[in-house]
């Protein structure tokens, strides 16, 4: 059992007491002593709106990062969550609202959803779920969840964005398509257009490997050879390793038709860092490894993202992940919409978010929207190397009669997602 | 007649003693450099680089113009650049990631917006004590003192409201809620009316101070630029307060409001994401500190042509003018 809880007040939700909302919310104010400055306030103050998040997780068995330089984390996500909620309450204090943040943590061996189910029954009705996509569906598919908001700040599976679509589920998180999308427009930019794709064996690395096919044909690449590699994940802590790897990857590269680049879909960690210096041929790694597509790295500070890497560091005293990053946006999409509405039922806040007057700010230098056909959060994606940020997509001259993030994974007319109604 | 004529020759040649007569004196703060680049207006040339602490970005000048403050964010602190010698003289604690600040008319309170902690820090500008730590919302940035010295409008990014702070009390009087991401908060010449810029929202909220309520909201249109890419920041009115500039960030534009009916009249090409501007001493050019052109583009305030672009430092974030 991990179960825990910030601390709750009893004050229930106003649900739609504020309709009238004006845009000064003035006068609200404040004696604060100059000497002490509140981070932000933990209790809610008497006759605040309270907003309920819940935030669920699974301690997943997952591989350890291959390089040393990458920690064991255990609190992924939810750190990110823990600040949103903060920030939340920064604002809140200002306007008489007031976040909170339950969070449920399953272990390797419990069901999730069972867990998450007893909170549902308890009206949690606005759920980061930092899940795999089983779990998340099962979840999404529940009863006591019709009326919910799930954020999907874990899985970028293209299917959940696809045929597996719900009209509950939200996705902060970009998908496979929308990553691979990404490089190749960049990839496109620099002419290089010949890719060797070489994959593993979990099934992230086919999801993945599938949306670089699709990407490929999109932006006119061609892929030259795919190959698998299937020897099981090496332990990143053996004593002269680096012999076997030194051989292994250059026969896994040799004679494959010219090729520009390498895309390694090696999602489940078990050897896309080996490839870089030690390919057949001298070339660069994209993908999985090498030059990644992600929503979130420590090598970007642009657009004011100095401030959020900050603010992460000085509370987890470690680097803010992608996944950490997704659960803060998440809950910063609860905050944005429920500071402009003054109004929290998860309906309101989901016609609120899928309407034009939304948009939230996540250092991307453009207010983040979601479409409407799939609930995907429409987002540039950063490109960085190992060590610095490369670039930021979509590229300049791909063009998009409604809007440039668009060019990036599913838009409209391809979408398979027919979302039920409520 | 003629005595006052005379004695208007003589103070005009007082205030200008030796120095040539319409020369100024040009601050650009570079964000990336960790300098502040100084030119001659006339000339444009570079007169000096002043290396500062890390990260420098919001600038202010004392009202006598013999000091300008610099926000070195990375070092927590404020250094203090002797205007005539060009040094820095000393530094002021301004608590943790000092942003941007603005001076009080009297040259006697500075108030700096720390972006990290979300609070306003006021200082005794002479000695540097700190007078009161005032919690705003998340990543306060803009600064602005009433003309009258009677308050001062913080605006933050992340909780995107406009914050009205007394400056006798130092309590937070208002929150006023403006589009996604506020910059900068800039009073119009009067001083009856405080612009507030947002970033991601794309618009400029015109808020009365007496009633704290936005009276105006408006956006931008350029034909061929897609409205995301549209972000105001920096905002400059005139001398005769009849006309403001809009910096237009990434969309490499400075929009021309006409402040009596709040429309854009014209868009002026310049360079990558204009940031913050300022106007020369004789209101006739508008000096645009361009980020990612790491230049500053000079523009004819009555032909509204931008004239030339000169290079300064890399990432080029504030610029100020010194008469």
């Amino acid at each position: 059992m991990r179960e825990r809880r910030l601390p709750i007040s009893g004050a229930h939700a106003k649900l739609g007491s504020a309709a009238v909302f004006s845009l000064v919310l003035g006068w609200l104010v404040a004696a604060y002593p100059a000497a002490a400055i509140p981070e932000a306030p933990t209790h809610a103050p008497e006759g605040a709106l309270v907003t309920k998040i819940l935030y669920v997780g699974k301690r997943y068995p997952e591989p350890l990062p291959l390089s040393l330089l990458d920690k064991d984390l255990t609190d992924e996500g939810v750190q990110g969550a823990r600040l949103a909620i903060k920030e939340n309450n920064m604002t809140g204090r200002l306007i008489e609202q007031h976040f909170e943040l339950t969070e449920v943590v399953a272990d390797a061996n419990e069901d999730v959803v069972t867990k998450a189910r007893a909170e549902l029954a308890k009206k949690q009705g606005l759920i980061i779920a930092d899940l795999e996509p089983s779990d998340l569906l099962a979840m999404a598919d529940l009863p006591e969840a019709k009326g919910a908001i799930i954020f999907n700040v874990r899985s970028s599976r293209d299917e959940l964005r696809q045929q597996d679509c719900r009209q509950n589920v939200f996705h902060i998180i970009p998908n496979w398509a929308m990553r691979a999308d990404a490089l190749a427009q960049y990839l496109s930019w620099k002419r290089w257009r010949r890719w060797l794709v070489v994959y593993g064996t979990t099934p992230g690395d086919k999801d993945y490997l599938v949306a670089i096919r699709r990407s490929a044909q999109k932006y006119g690449a061609k892929i030259v050879d795919e190959r698998s590699y299937e020897f099981d994940a090496g332990s990143r802590r053996t004593d002269s390793g680096h012999q076997q790897i030194q051989t292994q990857m250059p026969m896994l590269t040799q004679g494959a038709p010219d090729y520009d680049i390498i895309f390694a879909s090696d999602v489940g960690e078990a050897f896309g860092d080996y490839l870089l210096f030690r390919t057949y041929e001298p070339r660069p790694v994209v993908g999985s490894q090498g030059l990644q597509a992600v929503a979130w790295h420590r090598t970007f500070e642009q657009y004011g993202g100095t401030q959020l890497q900050n603010r992460f560091e000085k509370q987890a005293r470690r680097m803010m992940t992608e996944r950490d990053y997704t659960s803060w946006l998440g809950v910063r999409v609860v905050g944005e919409a429920v500071t402009r509405t003054a109004i929290n039922a998860p309906a309101d806040i989901k016609r609120y978010i899928l309407s034009k007057d939304f948009a939230v700010a996540g250092f991307k230098g453009i207010g983040l929207t979601f479409r409407t056909w799939d609930h995907q959060m429409r987002q540039p994606i950063l490109l960085s190397g190992p060590r610095t940020l490369v670039s930021i997509s979509p590229q300049e001259g791909f063009l998009h009669q409604t809007s440039l993030a668009d060019t990036l994974g599913f838009d409209e007319p391809e979408t398979k997602c027919r979302m039920q109604k409520q | 007649m003629k005595r006052i004529y005379a004695a208007a020759v003589i103070a005009a040649i007082g205030n200008f003693g030796a120095q040539p007569v319409s020369a100024a004196t040009l601050f650009v703060s570079n964000e990336k450099d960790n300098t502040v680049t100084v030119l001659d207006s006339e000339t444009l040339a570079i007169v000096k680089t002043i290396p500062t602490g890390a990260r420098p970005r919001g600038m202010a000048l004392t009202p006598d113009f013999k000091e300008l403050l610099v926000c070195v964010g990375d070092d927590n602190r404020l250094d203090v650049i002797d205007t005539e010698t060009l040094e820095v003289v000393r530094t002021l604690e301004s608590g943790p990631d000092p942003e941007l600040l603005d001076i009080d008319p009297k040259g006697e309170r500075v108030y700096i917006a720390n972006e990290d902690e979300g609070y306003v820090t006021v200082l005794e500008r002479v000695s540097g004590k700190v007078l009161a730590e005032i919690p705003v919302g998340v990543e306060p940035e803009g600064m602005a003192v009433s003309p009258d010295n009677k308050f001062t409008v913080a605006t933050s990014e992340q909780t995107s409201m406009a914050h009205f702070i007394d400056n006798e009390t130092f309590k937070v009087t208002a929150n006023v809620l403006v589009d996604t991401r506020p910059r900068v908060a800039e009073f119009e010449r009067d001083g009856k009316l405080v612009w507030v810029s947002a970033e991601i929202g794309g618009t400029v909220s015109v808020i009365d101070p007496v009633t704290r309520k936005v009276v105006k909201k408006f956006g931008f249109e350029i034909p061929g630029v897609r409205r995301e890419l549209i972000q105001p920041m920096g905002i400059r009115f005139t001398k005769d307060g009849k006309t403001a500039f809009v910096a237009l960030s990434t969309a490499n534009r400075v929009a021309v409001v006409d402040v009596a009916t709040y429309t854009t009249k014209e868009y002026i090409l310049v360079g990558q994401r204009p940031w913050h501007m300022a106007l020369s001493p004789d209101g006739a050019k508008l000096y645009v500190a361009n980020g990612l052109t790491n230049d500053m583009t000079i523009v004819d305030v009555a032909t509204r042509k931008a004239e030339k672009s000169v290079p300064v430092g890399r990432l080029p974030w504030g610029v100020l003018v010194k008469p």
